[in-house]
């Protein structure tokens, strides 16, 4: 059977990872492509890289750094930050990415996902969905998460899905940095929403956190910041305390 | 010298640099002429079926390589769409002949049926049909990077090297004479996947 995927998450400004509490006070943890050798080295079954300048410079750059990276580690990226057209799809593949995740653009481009996924196909379309509770409900945000858009996540999400994404990379913008756990229950309304894979992103404090998500909200991916960044955690404690919790997950990687 | 066939696909470079790694010698072959060149040969591949296969085929690289494989005993690895364009026919985007190598259909995954979640994308197990060379020093059940949404059905099984679960069976390899094409990719598999590529260069079929 497919197994549950542990990502580390990898924000990039100015071409240095950074890491910070609800998309603000960024923190520098280290370069790029040194980070991607490490996880790797630990067996992390994907990376995630997300350009958070998301300017049109900031993607040649990211262009060259995914570039790098799969020259010396040979896993699975998914990338995005700024992705508009078809043709940033393309420019990021052809660098050695393997999925593009499409934000802000899945909102103002609609037709963005389809033409993308009739180009490339669905299983590399991921739509970031960045989000913050409101009244009424978890609502959608765009633009690293500085416009609110008042659209319902469920509502986002099942059009997304209708257009051609492949797979939801579902972040929390309360939750993100703060270590406090995933937001298990948007998580769960958003899997059982959708028919394509959801990865929990936002919140990952401790382990149990990331097998509660799985577990809780049928995550088929939990993706990870600062536990990996900032603590002594790593995928390979991840993977063996999740093993042991009952969580199918690779057993001989790393 | 390892030849990798270029026709575009978009792996090609991440199969360069895996293949690199394990210590080949490598060379882009986009003539029939460098194919014929190489001791080895790699047919990567994604995107769409019918378009791999007119490109191939009017390229006369298609030609070429069933000359390198079937008359001069050249050692071919494909690799996802690779492994797809040898077969008979496929049924994605309408019914396209493929190489009609290797006796069986590609067939859109019943994953849809039995409530899978979209295509067959992550890592998953691989189950060995047979004891063969190219999964050497990997353990028996080693998992593999998928990503596809169709899947080769063979007419009978002697050709399956090694099957996956997905909502049923799966062809994950397939292997015959100097034959060997994986569903997987090896070169996004990290270590299990480098170890499958360094058994194709040491391969003597």
């Amino acid at each position: 059977m497919l197994k549950i995927r542990i990502i580390p998450k990898l924000l990039l400004q100015r071409s240095r990872n950074v890491k910070g509490v609800r998309f603000e006070q960024m923190r520098d943890t280290g370069h790029p492509v040194t980070n991607a050798r490490i996880y790797d080295a630990q067996g992390a079954d994907e990376l995630i890289f997300l350009d958070i300048d998301a300017s049109v410079e900031g993607r040649s750059t990211l262009c060259d750094i995914v570039s790098k990276a799969a020259s010396e580690v040979f896993m699975p990226f998914c990338v995005g930050g700024g992705v508009r057209t078809v043709d940033d799809f393309h420019r990021l593949l052809q660098a050695g990415a393997d999925k593009v995740a499409v934000n802000s653009a899945a909102i103002e481009y609609p037709s963005l996902l389809s033409e993308a996924a009739k180009l490339f196909g669905v299983q590399c379309v991921v739509a970031s969905v960045d989000f913050r509770w409101e009244e009424g409900g978890p609502r959608v945000y765009t633009h690293g998460g500085q416009v609110a858009t008042g659209i319902s996540v469920l509502d986002h999400v099942r059009r997304c899905v209708e257009a051609g994404a492949g797979e939801i990379l579902l972040t929390s913008i309360d939750r993100d940095g703060t270590m406090t756990g995933y937001d298990v229950d948007v998580t769960r309304r958003v899997s059982s929403a959708v028919s394509v894979p959801v990865i929990a992103s936002g919140g990952a404090g401790t382990l149990q956190h990331m097998v509660d998500v799985v577990r809780e909200a049928s995550a088929s991916a939990v993706a990870v910041g600062s536990l990996f960044h900032f603590t002594d955690q790593s995928p390979i404690k991840a993977r063996a305390f999740m093993r042991v919790a009952g969580i199918d997950v690779r057993r001989e990687a790393a | 010298m390892i030849a990798i066939v270029d026709y575009g696909a978009s792996n090609l470079h991440s199969v360069r640099h895996a293949l690199e790694t394990v210590g080949a010698e490598v060379m882009l072959a986009r003539t029939p002429e460098d194919i014929l060149a190489a001791e080895r040969i790699v047919l990567p591949g994604v995107g769409a079926f019918a378009q791999c296969v007119t490109s191939l085929r009017a390229s006369g690289l298609m030609q070429a390589l069933h000359e390198a494989v079937f008359d001069r005993g050249r050692p071919l690895l494909g690799i996802c769409l690779g492994l797809q364009v040898m077969a008979r026919d496929s049924e994605e985007g309408g019914l396209h002949a493929g190489f009609g190598w290797i006796p069986g259909s590609v067939r859109l995954i019943s994953s849809a049926l039995a409530g899978m979640k979209g295509p067959h994308v992550g890592w998953n197990e691989v189950l060995l049909s047979r004891s063969s060379e190219l999964f050497k020093g990997l353990r028996a059940d080693p998992t593999f990077y998928f990503v596809h949404s169709y899947h080769f059905v063979p007419d009978a099984a002697e050709i399956l090297a090694a099957t996956t679960e997905y909502g049923g069976p799966i062809t994950a390899a397939i292997q015959r004479d100097n034959l060997f094409a994986t569903q997987f990719h090896p070169e996004k598999s990290q270590q299990n996947g480098l170890r499958l590529l360094e058994n194709f260069l040491a391969w003597k079929p």
